[in-house]
């Protein structure tokens, strides 16, 4: 301890003292997280905006501009913009011709750590998922969140069945499988060391799949009528 | 702290401040302290770099803030007057490293509301700020903290190289080398942190001994 340092005072302060201390200090904090807030707010969803139409980009290879859509209980697709309230969301991915590449859909579910958010890209004509990407999650670092990174893992995602019935079912749900032992389209080749939150990721895609597939191969793809976002 | 071998006696310069974090003092490797984040978070040497650097940050913040009040925080209420000053820097960090990058957050995000429980800030608020002027604290700080996420790079770059046998996600090893996974897992962190005290501890005699 330095000699030169100053020594707290040993008498006792009264309870007024401390009354304005902790309320001082109070008052300071609330500022200092308010003002904080308010000064990354716009940045931090202008960021989130853009990463999230990176991931529409990204799960649906080939696309060149997006709108969103929202899919509502009777299974149609209502454009974002009516601001109707929609139970999924999805956003459709055009090409430079403007046809319809597929749609990327939002799902979430339970992982090891906390929920998972999810984008997957779906394509209508051959009936499989082209593309994955995690949104969000708190899994383990170095292992569950392989899921994001594992490229072995990615790649089960560029053809992966969701053919339906007839019927308008889903032929086989998608189900994640012990590493290595793939053997069906439809099935997700896991990750030894990151076995629950591979799992997840399957649960999740299967859940939303079962549900949102069926309800979007009838669509007719929606017309390019407003000005889409382009991709820069 | 009543392990604060701090030798800053009369002969006390203001560099010394600095420097005794670096080394001699180093927060992780001789006084132990922190060792929450230091095992949870040093899996890979970019998470050991971003926590350090945010770690230090709010050291440094809260050393300031601590000092700047220092006559008027009654004795008392002194701990829960640090506690609220450091929980107000971390979640101003928490915003900050949001605003930053999507990216960064999502592999920290989970973390850096930890850094409110690191004994090392506490310490360094009760054992200098408060005692010190604002200069000094700021030096101390600046130290300490530099010299937490050196200790923190140190082994995260260890458990990286082993467990995934990458660098900054640069591949080190040619393809067939086997990945000690124990390594990344929390065990890992314990036998990197034994080595490297092993290492500095001898280092340390040998200079006493000569």
């Amino acid at each position: 301890m330095s000699t030169k340092a100053h020594t707290p005072k040993q008498e006792a302060a009264s309870s007024t003292k401390m009354l304005r201390a902790m309320l001082g200090i109070g008052i300071l904090s609330a500022f200092l997280i308010v003002s904080a807030f308010e000064l990354t707010r716009p940045r931090v969803e202008r960021l989130q905006a853009e990463a999230l139409e990176k991931a529409v980009f990204n799960v649906l290879p080939g696309t060149e501009s997006i709108r969103a859509f929202g899919l509502n209980a009777q299974g149609e697709l209502v454009d974002k913009a009516t601001g109707e309230n929609t139970e999924y969301t999805c956003y459709a991915g055009y090409d430079q011709n403007e046809n319809l590449v597929g749609y990327a859909v939002e799902a979430a579910g339970q992982g090891y750590a906390d929920i998972i958010r999810i984008l997957y890209g779906y394509d209508p004509k051959e009936q499989v998922v082209i593309g994955f990407q995690v949104l969000e999650s708190k899994e383990t670092p170095g292992l569950g969140d392989k899921i994001e990174k594992d490229q072995r893992f990615l790649d089960n995602f560029k053809a992966l069945d969701v053919g339906l019935t007839p019927g308008g079912e889903l032929k086989n749900k998608v189900i994640t499988v012990k590493q290595g032992e793939k053997q069906n389209p439809w099935e997700i080749d896991g990750i030894t060391g990151a076995t629950i939150s591979s799992r997840a990721i399957g649960n999740i895609i299967g859940a939303s799949t079962s549900a949102v597939v069926p309800m979007l191969h009838g669509q007719s793809p929606p017309k390019v009528e407003t000005e889409p976002k382009k991709n820069q | 702290m009543s392990k604060d071998t701090t030798a800053s006696g009369p002969a006390a310069t203001t560099t010394d401040e600095f420097i005794k974090g670096l080394w001699r003092e180093n927060p992780v490797f001789v006084q132990v302290l922190g060792m929450c984040p230091v095992l949870a978070v040093s899996n890979t040497a970019e998470n050991a770099l971003a926590m350090g650097l945010a770690t230090a940050f709010v050291l440094l913040m809260s050393n300031i803030l601590v000092s700047l009040l220092r006559d008027f925080i009654p004795k008392q209420v002194r701990i829960a007057s640090y506690i609220l000053i450091i929980a107000t820097f971390v979640t101003v960090t928490d915003y900050a490293i949001q605003a930053i990058s999507v990216e960064l957050y999502k592999s920290l995000g989970a973390f850096i509301s930890l850094i409110v429980v690191n004994c090392l800030i506490l310490s360094r608020a009760e054992a200098f700020a408060s005692k010190n002027t604002v200069g000094k604290s700021i030096l101390d700080a600046l130290g300490m903290g530099i010299g937490f996420t050196f200790a923190l790079f140190c082994l995260g770059a260890v458990r990286e190289i082993l467990g995934n046998g990458t660098l900054f996600d640069w591949a080190l090893f040619p393809e067939g080398f086997q990945n000690w996974i124990v390594m990344i897992l929390p065990a890992g962190g314990f036998f990197t942190l034994a080595a490297w005290l092993l290492i500095i501890n001898v280092i340390q005699t040998r200079k006493i001994k000569s």
